[in-house]
């Protein structure tokens, strides 16, 4: 149990008379990643942004290196100094630079000497291709170099480990294949990943558990090829067979 | 014109035809500017022998247009309106603090602030709910009225804490829209990346929502630079007061007149400045103007 990174024991949510989340259950290894897959809506999107304390559960925990962290006594801040987070849309700040970007958490969340925070920031815009970039706006980028400025800002404050939100799905198709290299390098690298998504590639070439929720639970998780090649819900098998017919498997 | 011809078999034909819709071009631009042109004198020719036929225009141009008057006045007018721009540019300047404060104030969800917020609130409504004119009588008078120790008693401070009251609400609403326009995203951003709130408004929010307030801040400017004629009600001699004295004692209007001209003066600048910035930010989507 020792190496479980991130862990979610029956966490629960409603929007009013809506429940989002019914009882998930998962744990994410030191240096694995777990993809959850599953059609919109099924409450994807919700658990990340519970585990990193942008919404309150219900019921249920949630616990990082074996600290649950979902206490109303834990104090939110120093648990998503822990985490990074990576948006469908970037949000990344319009009016900072990208450099900026990567610096601003590091300095002020983190009182890494600025120097240091941007000596950092640089090897990462390097390794993700993007040297040269430091002083342009993030308007300036294509949408995939935005999307790897948005990583490398989640990178910058070193997290324990990286919620992947649907960071694919606001990608023209052909971007979305530099955006896969990168989060794979990543896994290579001993990153620890949560990834929700729609792309497939994820579930396949990066994740060693996939998770198709359905209406707010996990009906079916196992690894990729087994859910793939088999799935055995009929949730499952309905999902797949309609993201098929939609050429996208 | 030879490198045309030598194209395609078309080529002569179709540059003839250029020249003839080139041609059909500038004859309809040359009648269009014909047009304005004569409509422009028509109107402006009617409107003037309208104002220089009434039978009151004689004695008008003697007291609001007079030569002589405007010579004899100006330089007091303009040491008065001098005293306007500074208070307007020292009211300006708390305004812009105080406003920023208010609508912090007002958007922060912090429990201990509880209060204050609602003060906020009810300074803004009772604040913009008052004519301006009226806060700087129950202020200037009021406070005055008070007889308390380390109050001030300078009509000019008191009018001009008047102006900055009442338009800090005004220049607090403009600030509130502007940070709720920034979209709730950025926050989650900001603190997905471990910024306390307090960061995220001042490091995000704040810069984001300034910039895309810009213009209807300077259109507040432009009001208050104004406004502060109000303030001649409490005694202080500025411009309008000065104007107003001539007026009043010797019957003479031009001083007036040319108070508003030094207006204008200022006005003029600073509205075309303000159209030329929302130009700018139509121009580059999503406020990110880099000033």
């Amino acid at each position: 149990m020792s190496d479980v990174v991130l862990e979610v024991r029956g966490v629960t949510k409603a929007y009013g008379e809506r429940q989002v989340l019914r009882g998930i259950d998962l744990s994410v290894r030191e240096h694995g990643a777990i993809a959850l897959i599953g059609a919109s809506g099924s409450g994807k999107s919700t658990l990340l942004r519970c585990i990193d304390l942008l919404e309150d559960i219900d019921d249920g925990d949630v616990l990082l290196d074996g600290e649950v962290i979902t206490d109303p006594s834990v104090a939110p801040l120093a648990v998503r100094r822990q985490l990074g987070m990576v948006f469908q849309a970037f949000n990344l700040f319009p009016h900072l630079t990208v450099l900026q970007n990567l610096v601003l958490a590091p300095v002020r969340a983190h009182g890494v000497p600025r120097a240091e925070a941007e000596e950092r920031a640089r090897e990462l815009l390097e390794r993700f291709g993007l040297a040269g970039r430091e002083r342009d706006y993030p308007d300036r980028l294509s949408g995939g170099q935005q999307q790897r400025v948005a990583i490398a800002r989640a990178l910058a404050t070193q997290p324990r480990a990286l919620l992947l939100d649907e960071i694919t799905s606001a990608l023209d198709p052909e971007l979305v294949g530099e955006i896969l290299h990168l989060v794979a390098d990543l896994k290579a690298g001993g990153m620890t990943m949560l990834i929700a998504t729609h792309e497939m590639g994820f579930a396949r070439e990066v994740a060693d558990e996939v998770c198709f929720l359905h209406e707010g639970a996990i009906v079916e998780r196992g690894s990729a090829e087994h859910m793939f090649a088999a799935p055995e819900h009929p949730e499952t098998q309905k999902f797949l067979r309609r993201l098929l017919d939609a050429g996208r498997l | 014109m030879d490198g045309r011809r030598r194209g395609r078999p078309g080529a002569a034909l179709s540059t003839s035809r250029q020249q003839v819709r080139a041609a059909a071009r500038r004859r309809r631009a040359r009648r269009r500017t014909a047009v304005s042109a004569i409509s422009t004198v028509v109107v402006l020719g009617a409107l003037a022998t309208w104002i220089l036929t009434a039978p009151g225009w004689p004695s008008v141009r003697e007291t609001f247009f007079s030569v002589h008057d405007f010579r004899e006045s100006f330089p007091d007018v303009l040491k008065g309106f001098w005293l306007d721009i500074k208070l307007f540019v020292i009211v300006e300047v708390v305004v812009l603090a105080l406003g920023l404060v208010l609508a912090l104030v007002r958007t922060t969800r912090t429990a201990a602030l509880f209060p204050f917020r609602a003060l906020a609130a009810v300074f803004c409504d009772v604040m913009r709910g008052i004519p301006t004119i009226l806060l700087v009588y129950l202020v200037g008078f009021g406070v005055l009225a008070l007889d308390l120790d380390g109050l001030p008693t300078d009509p000019l401070v008191l009018g001009g804490a008047a102006l900055a009251l009442s338009y800090s609400a005004y220049v607090a609403e403009v600030y509130r829209s502007g940070i709720d326009s920034v979209h709730p995203t950025q926050m989650a951003g900001a603190l997905a990346l471990g910024l306390t709130r307090a960061q995220a408004l001042r490091f995000v929010i704040v810069p984001q929502a300034i910039r895309r307030v810009i213009p209807p801040l300077l259109n507040d400017f432009i009001a208050l630079q104004k406004d502060v004629a109000l303030i001649s009600i409490l005694g202080p001699q500025e411009a309008f007061r000065i104007a107003q004295i001539d007026a009043s004692s010797n019957f003479i209007y031009t001083p007036l007149v040319s108070v508003a001209l030094l207006y204008l003066l200022v006005t003029i600048p600073l509205a075309r400045l303000v159209d030329h910035l929302q130009a700018r930010s139509r121009r580059s989507r999503g406020g990110a103007v880099a000033l």
